[in-house]
């Protein structure tokens, strides 16, 4: 795999577009090297055995936590919550044209 | 001059000895004269003298107050807390006012402890130097060109320069107990979902703790055992003991029994570090412990295990920010799929969209088998090796990290490099197990840290062997 990048700029690209950030050529040029670093380090796994063994998702062992279906007054300080909005028109948050 | 332990500042403030009033002047002059290290973010002065001035009204007046009464403390920035800036150390929350308040804020406050002061870390908790923080970088107070270790960087430099009595931080990775082990602090990662991540920035949440960092034990335990406990607002958390956490006092150490971690001693460690906690372990013998070298051969593999987990957790925890309800927003942006993605590349640093890429890439499809679910399958083979070593030790030990405080710049430009200095802390933070880093010594006129590991749900004897041990170092 010497000098081979595990990940290539174009499937950097289709991350980024997942992941809703557009990366600058810049970021492109540098970040597959860098990432593949990081991917090549933690394929050390491909080569350990897991026989017999499940996934653990969680560790506490809780489960279907539940609460009673009852409604609380919203505790926090409603003003401040639309303060932090970037846009708002009429209390409602406002956003670019969707369609 | 130092701060007294925390239940001794409360029964004081409680007599009118002390008042709360004059405890917040001497934490907030105190962040002004340690301006040099950069350990704080934001101060919440206003919000801190009108509680201790409400603090010293009901007391003037006879009434009981809580256990921290009138003590002052410092929460890493990734804390909600009514009136305060909460930054994440992020562009992307610069201008963020919390709306709520952080369960743990909440517990403490309900106590009398005051909070002063929000602390500098790794832009959202991503990174064991704080030189990740969109902001500045903090400096060690031992050697001001090294780091002090993160990404609760800032909140330890505040105990360890007295600021404070105590400092709140996350633990995802290592993250409260490496900087504390840096620092000479009492680091605590407690049982995972033993305290509310309630109101805390999230990072990756299957491994995601809350914990103190303070200069003893004694502290550590006084504020767990405030915040510890189930929460409505946070479903992942757990029963607290019936007994709390408050250790008990001067336990002997016949027949405790503690294993030596081998592959902690070996990997990489420097001489040093090797040499101040030999010495500690041999303490511990000699006060009648018994010490064994055990192996726990999959403990390495929790980085790489870790660093599949936490960017695809931290992927999915960061969608959150996309300039629409709160926080930065691209003011250039034309429509809104470039809103979304202008902001996030303007808002977020090079480590977070590092992880953000990662993440992406582990969770998609046709990748999802190899990397997140084989990670969670080795997950399982460390949590397995750890309660069978706790079947026959009731204790496992070994350093916090293999290296003392590194110098600001050595490692910042080398990511592998840096996740490298979580290999010890991490193992813990994959299984859920409660660990303890403790100031054990001096190596080089740096800090080194002595990490303790209990079984799961083990807090309360972690803490009373904890402060046993503090007691021989």
């Amino acid at each position: 795999m010497a000098n081979m990048s595990v990940l290539t700029r174009d499937e950097l690209l289709k991350l980024a577009e997942l992941a809703r950030i557009r990366l600058t050529n810049e970021e492109l040029d540098s970040l597959p090297a860098e990432l593949s670093k990081i991917i090549e380090y933690v394929q050390q796994l491909d080569d350990v055995s897991v026989k017999d063994l499940e996934p653990t998702y969680q560790v506490t062992g809780l489960k279907n936590v539940t609460r009673e279906d009852k409604i609380i007054d919203y505790q926090a300080d409603a003003q401040q919550l639309m303060k932090n909005a970037p846009g708002v028109k009429g209390g409602q948050f406002k956003v670019k044209r969707v369609i | 001059m130092s701060w007294p332990q925390v239940a001794d500042i409360a029964q004081k403030v409680q007599s009118s000895e002390l008042k709360a009033q004059d405890l917040v002047d001497r934490a907030l002059s105190a962040v002004q004269e340690k301006q040099s290290l950069k350990p704080i973010i934001s101060e919440t002065s206003q919000r801190a003298k009108t509680r201790a001035a409400e603090l010293d009204n009901q007391i003037a007046k006879g009434k009981k107050v809580g256990r921290l009464a009138g003590v002052p403390f410092i929460a890493k920035d990734n804390f909600l807390a009514y009136g305060s800036k909460t930054t994440a150390a992020s562009n992307i929350l610069r201008p963020f006012q919390a709306p709520y308040q952080a369960t743990a804020i909440e517990r403490l406050e309900a106590e009398g402890a005051i909070l002063v002061a929000k602390a500098n870390l790794d832009a959202f908790a991503h990174g064991s130097s704080t030189e990740n923080s969109d902001f500045f970088t903090t400096k060690n107070p031992y050697d001001h060109s090294r780091v002090p270790g993160g990404s609760s960087g800032g909140s330890a430099v505040a105990v360890a320069t007295e600021i404070v009595p105590f400092a709140l931080g996350t633990d995802t990775g290592g993250s409260i107990r490496q900087p504390a082990g840096f620092c000479g602090v009492v680091g605590y990662k407690p049982t995972y979902g033993l305290v509310s991540r309630s109101g805390v920035i999230a990072m990756a949440s299957s491994t995601d703790v809350i914990g103190p960092i303070t200069r003893t034990v004694a502290d550590t335990a006084q504020v767990l055992d405030i915040m510890a406990g189930r929460d409505e607002l946070d479903s992942t958390t757990i029963d607290r003991d019936k007994k709390g956490y408050l250790p008990e006092r001067a336990g002997s150490l016949k027949n405790v029994r503690v294993g030596v971690i081998r592959e902690y001693m070996e990997h990489g460690v420097e001489s040093g570090v090797k040499q101040v906690v030999n010495l500690a372990i041999e303490k511990i013998k000699t006060a009648g412990a018994k010490i064994s070298e055990v192996s726990l051969p999959s403990l390495p593999l929790a980085l790489a295990v870790y660093y599949i987990i936490c960017p695809a957790e931290v992927s999915s925890n960061l969608a959150r920010y996309d300039g629409q309800r709160y926080g930065f927003s691209e003011p250039q942006a034309q429509d809104l799929l470039s809103s979304y993605e202008l902001t996030r590349d303007h808002g977020f640093g090079p480590e977070a969209k590092r992880r953000i890429m990662i993440g992406t890439y582990v969770l998609s499809s046709g990748y999802y088998d190899a990397y997140y679910k084989k990670a969670q399958t080795v997950r399982t083979k460390i949590i397995d090796e750890f309660s069978n070593k706790f079947e026959k030790y009731d204790f496992l030990i070994g350093p916090t990290s293999p290296t003392t405080a590194f110098k600001i710049g050595e490692r910042v430009d080398d990511p592998l490099s840096m996740y490298l200095s979580d290999i010890m802390t991490v193992a813990a933070n994959v299984s859920g197990n409660p660990s303890i880093s403790l100031p054990a010594g001096m190596a080089n006129g740096l800090p080194v840290g002595l990490q303790i590991i209990g079984p799961m749900r083990g807090d309360r004897a972690l803490l009373s062997f904890a402060q046993d041990v503090e007691g021989l170092l």
